[in-house]
């Protein structure tokens, strides 16, 4: 479902993917791992179309169709869903109106059957549930004065209703204490199905006890510089990276 | 987001913009006394009004525009101006809506405002100024029966004189400033409320104004009085076709709230803005004040996404023990659209509070200003405010500024003054994308959710008109 073939692309000008290839199938859950610095999250923004993000070479093919010429709104459409690593507030729009407005839009695109409002509620409660967020979060403004780790769950709570053909996590792990590292995982885990490709890019390996990959990819300087199963991580988690890009980790 | 695609968002139609044909009588422009002696002639007012009018006209000749403002824009000639024009189809009052010219019905059914009591807004009572003249005003007898007064301020100088003398010019004097001084020499017509003792008004009071006639100007006065213990609910909208020449809007209100007494003030001004180069649109010149008596309270909330040009800062005197004020505001502006707006909270009892929330939004190329004092006298023992600024940028060429004064005169006095300045951020944007909503909802999502405090401020109808308001000034296709 995913293709990306010698993709190179540049945040603001400076070029960052160096010529990668990826291949995720249906079904597949994929950890994109690597030092700070080696593209990995510039890979997920890329993919879901941020604004200065640019293909310049390569391309990168969801559902065989290129990312390239698709709005990110059109890629959303489409199933790509990326639960971010920053998640950012918008004061005053309640996040029921925001989950609104995308599920209407994204379900829409989709043909699937529109929520009336009860079915809806009831879907956003349930998601909210999964990740042990209280329902009241749903009246308040999207990521409005949430902590860290609240926002990270309302992305997983966001994914669950939006049901996407292929997942990007960016970081999610990233700040979370093991419970809710436990709770964003199971979200994720109710998630995998033959039909949804998973990608998961993440610094450390401790996620990956939880979600456990069907494929590790090291990044490293724009371009995948190992592949392997979920063996992979283990050994990166002993060694760190240094003994795959030949440079001290800093971080 | 880019500034293309935020210009292309910003660029969007003035749907009010139609002009209607109607015959009417028109006076050739500019100001003198004999103008003045021919307007108050064709009213048929009595002999002390229009020495009132004479009075505030040689107060005004004594005076200058203010020149204080965040503004620029050319002199205003007043001999450019008509200062009055009415459709000659009211020059009988009509005594029911069959007698009014079908044409006017049409343009406020157009405008979304339907006359016919049935079809109406249930619960919401309209009076209709045209131009000069008030068209008509419904759901008077209803009103009458709890007491209420809800005419036009042409038939209250006729019906209700010794009220008129009494209050008009009580809250803002003749001579309070040039356009002031100007409203109350040419003043055309506007609305009468007088709510008695202890009346809780029974429906929302509501007045549409509509500026039709090239070259005229639009000198509304509105006075509305809540009598001890009473309340009444008033609702104000404005619009004005399209047009390449600007037009002058210079209303005055006076607002009179008795002990215990609340009125509570909505507007949703939607005159023309201009184009996006500037041309044409509303100068809109507005002095809007309220008296607060003790244990009273007076709320303004108003939405202002129209006008060239908008100076406009509704007022509250605190002048009773315990009196309350509020002012809520929206000011949206875009393309060349230049607003200074606030308000004065005027703190002379004792245990007086004031709230201000003002949220400013700039696009375009425009210029957003808010200007504000609260002044706490010697004798307002224990006065509060609160205020909130907010200003939300779309775009880099637009301009925000925050001008708040405060003068604290009383060592017990709270004041409280916070302040933001935010743009839509390209990654709200991008999270909204992200999620499938497309650029244009994203935009009037994030403004419509920076409103938010504000709008839970207006009546139900009105906050929804008001949304829409937003969105439709936002509107446009977005690459």
């Amino acid at each position: 479902m995913l293709e990306i073939r010698d993709l190179h692309a540049t945040v603001a000008d400076k070029p960052i993917l160096k010529g990668l290839n990826l291949t995720v199938n249906p079904g597949e859950v994929h950890a994109i791992m690597g030092p700070n610095g080696s593209g990995k999250s510039t890979l997920a923004n890329v993919l879901a179309g941020r604004d200065n993000y640019a293909i310049t070479g390569g391309e990168a093919l969801f559902e065989g169709k290129s990312l390239a010429k698709q709005e990110p709104e059109e890629r959303a459409q489409a199933g790509l869903f990326l639960a971010f690593q920053y998640p950012v507030e918008i004061p005053g729009v309640s996040n029921m109106e925001f989950l609104k407005a995308a599920l209407e839009s994204v379900r829409g695109a989709q043909g699937k059957e529109e929520w009336d409002s009860v079915t809806l509620l009831r879907q956003a409660r349930a998601a909210c549930k999964q990740v042990n967020l209280d329902a009241s979060f749903l009246k308040r403004g999207v990521n409005e004065g949430f902590s860290g780790g609240e926002k990270k769950r309302n992305e997983i709570m966001q994914m669950l209703l939006m049901e996407p053909k292929l997942a990007l996590l960016d970081e999610t792990d990233s700040g979370l204490d093991i419970d809710a590292l436990q709770t964003v995982a199971k979200g994720v885990n109710s998630l995998r199905s033959p039909e949804r490709g998973i990608v998961l890019v993440t610094h450390y390996q401790r996620l990956l006890d939880y979600i456990v990959p069907d494929f590790v990819h090291v990044l490293s300087n724009g371009q995948i510089i190992k592949s392997g199963g979920k063996e992979l991580a283990h050994e990166l988690e002993e060694k760190g990276y240094g003994w795959l890009t030949g440079e001290e980790e800093s971080a | 987001m880019s500034q293309a695609e935020l210009d292309k968002l910003i660029r969007s139609n003035y749907e009010a913009g139609f002009t209607t044909t109607v015959d009417t009588e028109t006076l050739p422009p500019g100001l003198s006394e004999e103008v003045i002696r021919f307007l108050s002639a064709k009213k048929g007012e009595p002999e002390w009004m229009l020495e009132w009018r004479l009075d505030s006209y040689h107060k005004w000749l004594e005076m200058t525009p203010p020149d204080w403002a965040h503004l620029h824009h050319p002199p205003i000639d007043v001999n450019e101006v008509s200062f009055y024009s009415k459709p000659k189809s009211l020059d009988d009052a009509p005594k029911s809506l069959d007698e009014v010219d079908p044409e006017l019905l049409a343009t406020y059914e157009k405008l979304g405002i339907p006359l016919h009591e049935q079809e109406m807004l249930a619960g919401v009572a309209v009076d209709v100024v045209f131009d000069s003249s008030s068209v008509f005003t419904t759901f008077k007898e209803k009103l009458w029966e709890a007491g209420v007064i809800f005419c036009s301020i042409s038939e209250a100088i006729q019906e209700y004189p010794e009220l008129i003398q009494k209050y008009m010019g009580s809250v803002v004097p003749k001579g309070d400033n040039f356009y002031a001084a100007l409203n109350s020499a040419v003043f055309s017509d506007g609305s009468f409320v007088y709510i008695p003792k202890g009346v809780r008004c029974p429906m929302e009071l509501s007045t549409y104004f509509r500026i039709n006639e090239a070259n005229t100007g639009q000198f509304e006065r509105t006075l509305i009085i809540a009598d001890e213990g009473s309340y009444v609910s008033y609702l104000e909208g404005c619009t004005a076709p399209q047009r390449d020449e600007n037009q002058l809007h210079a209303a005055v209100v006076e607002l009179v709230a008795m002990p215990g007494a609340e009125i509570k003030y909505s507007t949703v001004q939607n005159w023309y803005p201009g184009d996006e180069n500037g041309k044409g649109g509303i100068y809109n010149f507005v002095t809007k004040r309220g008296v607060a008596h003790d244990n009273s309270k007076i709320s303004w909330t108003q939405v202002e996404t129209g006008s060239a040009i908008t100076w406009k800062y509704p007022s509250v005197i605190l002048r009773g023990d315990n009196s309350i004020g509020e002012f809520y505001s929206v000011a949206l502006t875009r393309h060349m659209q230049q607003a200074d707006t606030g308000t004065k909270m005027i703190h002379l009892g004792k245990n007086t509070k004031s709230t201000i929330i003002s949220k400013g939004i700039s696009a375009g190329r425009s210029s957003n200003s808010y200007r504000g004092l609260v002044r706490i006298s010697p004798r307002a023992e224990n006065a509060r405010n609160f205020t909130q600024c907010d200003s939300l940028l779309l775009g880099d060429t637009c301009g925000a500024h925050t001008f708040p004064y405060i003068e604290s005169k009383n060592p017990s006095a709270t004041i409280e003054h916070e302040a933001t300045t935010s743009k839509v951020s390209d990654d709200q944007m991008f999270l909204c994308r992200q999620r499938g909503i497309d650029p244009e909802k994203a935009v009037s999502m994030i403004v419509n959710g920076f409103c938010k405090e504000v709008f839970k401020e207006l009546p139900m109808e009105f906050a929804v008109e008001a949304g829409k308001l937003l969105e439709v000034s936002l509107e446009g296709a977005v690459g």
